[in-house]
């Protein structure tokens, strides 16, 4: 229990400091996790819509598959895009190992499968309710997915804040590719690991609840937002 | 509001059933069913409940395939334009968006050009008389509101063939009034009607026409004067004596 | 397929390019690949900054075991290899990987344990009889083994003192595959001994009940050694930014910089380049 009341002392320094550094691994953490978010929203959210809405052979073996992606272990990641990335492997030319570039990548591969599985769950239910009648009024496949997408976009709104949840969790990937640069690549998690190998644990406590906190400030504002928007368009 | 000036010079109708079969699960639903719907008069499916009247229906509109035989409209090449026929369903399915935003979407799809949108779903919404509920979100409205709703959508696309499938069946008697008003608008404006429906009353009010539907067969069609007053086949004298058919 | 590869390649390097900060080509810096125990004690964080305000050279460093640092070096993913396993160096130069190989500092090695001494050594002198004694008692003890420079250390003083430890070893002997720090956890968890670099166990915070308990034995010290990646075999190592390094960290300002760095008023790292 001391020690966990350092911590929060520790915490509660650090932010009322505004220590530059750890101003600097929290920019860098958002960085990293909103820019993977926003690659795997982009790329997951039509990939759910389109499973949920089109008819093709092998869909349930997928579908299976792509859940099954959702457990994808982040240290088994970071390893396949370190050798991918490395000078050694076939993408080395980019030179991208040990820079947050390589980390958003990691972290989209990791996250695309939970927003593009979590998509899909909830199209397909809405696409059950309104297939009839969007075929009725004449939409094709394409309008009708975007369609969906757009309806459903508060729920959508929790898968994308779920994939940031594990984005911002995350540490074996960022650590693998990234190299734990401090200054360059150490973000919130690394940091933490970091600290808790030196054995300065009040600090990674401290850490720790900083990046808590800054996740849960941003569910419960997206909870507001959804909320807000439910009381309009029911 | 007319769309005169686009009109093609051919019309959808008639539209051709052949020797229509559908299947589904091992069971025979619509058995060889051959029908002509011409232009013109309000047509009503009737029925008992598992006739096969919303499957028909359906097959109709171009929601389901038939297993064998052949459906053909009478200009099914015509260039596409916007959608010229319409279905209103028994539950009404509304987006999450406003009640006009409903409209105005099945507008979109219908490839009206947005500056156009808005000023036809207004319309649409004050001919069914919901232009107060225009900006409340449609899912919040009841259901008489709702399928009002369901038809103005419908009715903004100015389709000249309009399915309907027990449209009032989950609604109070106030509420199929106003439908059935909507309906005769509708009807008014130039739209072809086919409905479904198993209430007799409702049938008597708004038919030209009775189709009667039994076991997946067309087992009797009579403009519906004739039909009401002396039906040809024991089936249907049955049905409109009140019993229980199967 | 080669034009499908390299429009991927295109795509990502625009990507790559518009996105990381830090990752900028107009500044100058080079990749080193270290261990922890540079890291974690501090020196870097010491040491670096004077070499970056005179060349204007960043110096990026990742961190990690003697055994991965090499490994990266080996796959080209560094432009400097900067660890402490003299016989893994010279593996590394002779299999023609590393060039311009410098000896430029040691530490030395500490032997940890608990205030109830189960094996009875501290304040010994002697690594090797105290290891005979930990043996003997069966007492616990964590090892690092992770291929770093200090379990290659480990290894090699067991050997030392006649115990085959692959054969001798029971449950009394950890193995926890990690770092310096997370094996010290593990041993103040357990009040277990372990030998540290001298440097990682002053900067260690969770230190529990253990304590130095043998030290100063001149088989302890641990021989730093720094080289370039060699760049016949990998044409983009920054071979002029590396060798300014590896220059500075030899030089006079570079051999006092390390001396300079204490914690808690004790020198950690002695510099002993020899050599033009």
């Amino acid at each position: 229990m001391d020690t966990i009341a350092l911590a929060l002392r520790e915490a509660v320094a650090m932010i009322g400091q505004l220590d530059p550094k750890l101003v600097d691994i929290v920019v860098l953490s958002l960085k990293v996790s909103l820019t993977a978010v926003a690659v795997a929203t982009i790329a997951g959210l039509p990939l759910g819509a389109a499973i949920a809405v089109a008819t093709f052979p092998g869909r349930k073996s997928l579908i299976v598959v792509l859940n099954a992606l959702m457990g994808l272990p982040p240290v088994v990641v970071g390893l396949l895009v370190y050798l991918l990335l490395s000078r050694s492997g076939p993408l080395g030319e980019l030179g991208m190992l040990f820079t947050p570039a390589a980390m958003i990548v990691a972290q989209a591969i990791l996250i695309t499968p939970i927003i593009a599985a979590l998509a899909r769950q909830a199209i397909e239910d809405a696409w059950h309710e309104y297939q009839e009648q969007l075929h009725s009024l004449g939409a094709g496949p394409v309008q009708s997915a975007l369609t969906l997408l757009w309806d459903t976009k508060f729920s959508l709104l929790t898968t994308v804040l779920a994939g940031f949840g594990r984005a911002a969790a995350e540490v074996g990937a960022v650590l693998i590719v990234g190299g734990n640069i401090d200054g360059v690549t150490r973000v919130m998690t690394t940091a933490i690991a970091l600290e808790t190998s030196k054995g300065d644990l009040p600090l990674a406590l401290g850490l720790g609840v900083v990046l808590v906190s800054i996740v849960l400030t941003l569910n419960a504002a997206a909870y507001l937002v959804k909320e807000a928007a439910q009381r309009r368009y029911g | 509001m007319d769309e005169g000036d686009v009109k093609a010079p051919t019309s959808l109708l008639p539209l051709t059933l052949e020797r229509v079969c559908f299947e589904a699960r091992g069971r025979r639903i619509i058995d060889e069913v051959s029908l002509v719907i011409r232009a013109g008069c309000r047509t009503v499916i009737l029925g008992p409940n598992g006739a096969g009247k919303s499957v028909l229906l359906r097959l109709c509109h171009g929601l389901l395939a038939p297993t064998s035989g052949k459906i053909e409209w009478n200009a099914p090449d015509r260039e596409a334009g916007p959608r010229k026929q319409a279905m209103v369903f028994q539950r009404p399915v509304m987006l999450r968006r406003s009640a006009l935003g409903n409209v105005a979407f099945g507008l979109k799809v219908a490839g009206v050009k947005p500056a156009e949108r808005d000023t036809r779903a207004l319309f649409a919404l004050e001919r069914v008389g919901l232009t107060h509920l225009a900006n409340s979100p449609a899912r919040v409205l009841s259901g008489g509101e709702q399928q009002r709703l369901a038809l103005a959508r419908a009715w903004a696309l100015n389709p000249e063939v309009l399915f309907l499938d027990e449209p009032t069946a989950n609604l109070d008697p106030g509420a199929t009034h106003e439908i059935e008003a909507a309906i005769a608008a509708i009807h008014a404006g130039g739209t072809k009607i086919v409905m479904v429906t198993h209430n007799l009353g409702q049938a008597r009010r708004l038919a030209d026409e009775i189709v009667f539907l039994h076991n997946g067969r067309v087992a009797e069609r009579a403009t519906a004067d004739v039909f009401f007053a002396g039906p040809a086949t024991a089936e249907a004298a049955a049905f409109l004596k009140g019993e229980l058919l199967w | 397929m080669v034009t499908a590869r390299r429009f991927v390649l295109a795509a990502l390097a625009a990507f790559a390019a518009a996105l990381a900060p830090g990752a900028n080509s107009q500044e100058k810096y080079i990749t080193v690949a270290s261990t922890t125990s540079t890291e974690q004690s501090g020196l870097f964080g010491h040491i670096l900054p004077n070499f970056e305000k005179k060349t204007g050279i960043k110096v990026r460093v990742v961190a990690q075991g003697t055994g991965q640092a090499l490994d990266m070096g080996r796959r080209g993913d560094a432009d400097v290899v900067f660890v402490h396993d003299p016989a893994a160096e010279k593996k590394f130069v002779d299999e023609g990987f590393g060039v311009d190989y410098k000896q430029v500092m040691y530490n030395d090695f500490v032997l940890i344990g608990p205030k109830s001494d189960p094996a009875k050594i501290a304040g010994g002198k002697d690594i090797l009889a105290a290891l005979r004694k930990v043996e003997g008692t069966k007492a616990a003890f964590v090892s690092r083994a992770d291929k770093s420079g200090t379990h290659a250390a480990e290894l090699r003083y067991w050997k030392a003192a006649g115990v085959d430890i692959a054969a001798q070893k029971g449950p009394w002997y950890k193995e926890t595959g990690s770092g310096m720090g997370p094996a010290l956890n593990t041993a103040s968890s357990m009040n277990g001994y372990i030998l540290a670099d001298r440097g990682t166990w002053l900067a260690f915070k969770n230190r529990g009940d253990l304590s130095i308990l043998v030290e100063g034995d001149q088989k302890l010290f641990n021989q730093y050694g720094i080289m370039l990646v060699n760049p016949a075999k990998h044409p983009h190592v920054k071979k002029d930014l590396g060798t300014a390094f590896i220059n500075w960290v030899v030089s006079p300002e570079g051999q006092k910089a390390i001396a300079d760095y204490k914690v808690g008023g004790e020198q950690l790292f002695f510099p002993n380049y020899k050599g033009g």
